[in-house]
């Protein structure tokens, strides 16, 4: 299974990418995460690849991924070539319009959600974890919600694990 | 310095016995359970998380963490903390490690062990900082001037990265010399599960103290192992250290041709004749094979992504990864150039290793590049569809 976030930088790409991967290990999983990014800290194109499996991961950066999480139109045009025919695309649909494709597409508004229900756009990262590990199945919701518990800022765990939460029950709607 | 290891300290500060984490952060946690008491560092991308770390759990674990005001100063305080007893090691990448070079030079002059690990990016000067590259492999050999040995390993994994971290601490203190881990910006900045080695796991060499009272002592008379025992500043023993060419006492003889011939080849022989156990390689082998991949660090696995390729659609391919990169692995790739017709090198730079490989391979076999240079790994694709091409 491999996984590719992509936005620009400062919209915790990386963190997801972390995330995912370190859970997928929690699993009892292998798994290698992987990040590109300018020099530049915020702002510019940002993606994380992330690869789980039962065996030795060989390729770090695949040349075709399962499923892609496009935080920016920027790089969901740079990046839906390289999603598998029948994929899956994850979108914020506030920040992209993707175009007709052979994936399967799921659209959610995880930054303005964010902004309304949390006060903090930064969490749409969060949103964006559940909504993918509920129509995915890929990583387990335990070990998703534990290993975000342990990695984020103290003082914001209730509400990075309520951003979860909500992403988790849109995509448990649409799924 | 007086350093006491203490484990339970040490497996207390690095955390979780199993941990997803970095390759800049499995180096930090491998010079840790080494015994790494001294670290003096420059921050750069892509090698700032080992200082970033290094800084935070060094003086937990009772070590000295310094940032320098630059390279030059950082290379020169692990030499001078070396010689005052601690075991030392500093980070950085490619336009540091340039920096570093006169020191290190002077480190293997002086037998001075300490460790350098160079997360390599892409460049010339200051290129692309937050890309990987292979770049500094000719560098970690001939950077410095003059004749010399040095011993280099290049890690492909974020677990493999902790165990030769540990490994270069050690043969640095068993062979008084500096180490350089070759990783790259890839491997560095890699996140995989790492597992923390147990005691009995792994070895902790610490170098020869003197072994004859102070008026007896001979700083740089050697042994069979033609490495001298050293005294740490401090103990009371008479030492005298310079990057001249010096007498077994130590002082300086700058015109002698004997004099620096016998030191000079001892400072090459100490390692070249102990090549065979300094060189660690992987080896996957197929019989009948006509071709074969040859990679190490970041590089070999998409190397080896490929080889499972190839085999799965049944082609015979044979799979050399190179884990020691100095001294040269001259027989294995000799013996592997013996078995196959053709041996493909993927590296990412415009062709370094590629030349003591064919040096190596003496013509046997047709060495072939597969270069990439700008960031992103090889693709196993690409790495087929060269072996494809029959050059």
């Amino acid at each position: 299974m491999n996984v590719r976030f992509c936005g620009f930088g400062g919209q915790g790409i990386v963190m997801a990418g972390y995330i995912t991967g370190s859970a997928a290990v929690r699993d009892g999983k292998k798994a290698t995460q992987t990040q590109s990014y300018g020099s530049e800290s915020r702002g510019g194109a940002c993606k994380s690849d992330v690869a789980i499996s039962e065996e030795e991961i060989y390729e770090l950066e695949s040349e075709e991924v399962d499923l892609l999480v496009a935080m920016s139109q920027q790089a969901y045009e740079r990046y839906i070539k390289t999603l598998r025919k029948g994929g899956i695309l994850a979108f914020d649909e506030d920040l992209v319009t993707p175009k007709k494709t052979a994936h399967k597409l799921y659209k959610i508004k995880a930054t303005d959600l964010a902004h309304k229900k949390f006060g903090r756009e930064i969490v749409a990262n969060m949103i964006m974890l559940g909504y993918i590990t509920s129509i995915s199945g890929f990583v387990s919701k335990d070990s998703m919600i534990q290993t975000i518990l342990d990695n984020v800022p103290k003082g914001t765990e209730k509400m990075n694990e309520d951003a979860f939460e909500l992403g988790h029950r849109l995509g448990s709607k649409v799924k | 310095m007086r350093h006491k290891y203490d484990e339970k300290k040490i497996r207390r500060v690095i955390g979780e016995k199993v941990q997803f984490v970095q390759g800049d952060a499995s180096a930090v946690y491998g010079a840790l359970l080494a015994g790494c008491s001294f670290f003096a560092g420059y921050p750069i991308t892509p090698a700032s998380e080992t200082a970033e770390l290094m800084s935070k759990l060094l003086p937990k674990a009772g070590g000295v963490y310094i940032q320098m005001e630059d390279e030059i100063a950082s290379m020169g305080a692990i030499i001078g903390a070396s010689w005052a007893g601690a075991k030392t090691m500093t980070t950085t990448s490619g336009p540091g490690f340039s920096l570093m070079q006169e020191n290190i030079g002077y480190a293997c002059m002086t037998e001075t062990p300490c460790v350098v690990i160079d997360v390599q990016r892409s460049g010339p000067s200051t290129g692309q900082p937050t890309e990987g590259s292979q770049g500094d492999m000719m560098q970690a050999r001939w950077g410095t001037h003059g004749d010399h040995e040095i011993i280099a390993l290049s890690p492909n994994s974020v677990q493999e990265t902790l165990d030769l971290t540990i490994e270069a601490f050690n043969l640095s203190e068993k062979y008084r010399t500096p180490v350089i881990l070759l990783t790259d910006g890839e491997i560095g900045h890699l996140r995989e599960k790492c597992v923390m080695p147990e005691k009995g796991e792994f070895e902790i060499i610490d170098r020869k103290g003197p072994t004859v009272g102070r008026d007896k002592y001979v700083p740089f008379q050697a042994d069979e192992s033609l490495v001298p025992s050293m005294a740490r500043f401090g103990d009371g023993y008479h030492v005298y250290v310079t990057g001249l060419t010096h007498v077994e006492k130590g002082y300086p003889s700058t015109s002698s041709a004997e004099d620096h011939d016998r030191l000079v080849r001892r400072l090459v022989d100490k390692i070249e004749k102990n090549r065979k156990s300094i060189t660690m390689v992987e080896k996957d082998y197929q019989k009948g094979s006509k071709i074969a991949i040859l990679a190490y660090g970041a590089s070999a696995r998409p190397s080896a992504a490929a080889v499972r390729k190839l085999r799965r659609k049944r082609k015979k391919v044979d799979f050399l990864r190179l884990i020691t990169i100095w001294p040269f692995p001259n027989e294995e790739v000799r013996e592997l150039a013996d078995r196959v017709d053709r041996i493909y090198v993927p590296e990412m730079n415009l062709g370094q290793l590629v030349h003591p490989i064919r040096e190596a391979a003496e013509g046997r076999a047709k060495i072939i590049q597969v270069p990439r240079i700008g960031g992103p790994l090889h693709t196993p694709k690409e790495i087929m569809d060269a072996m494809r091409k029959k050059a």
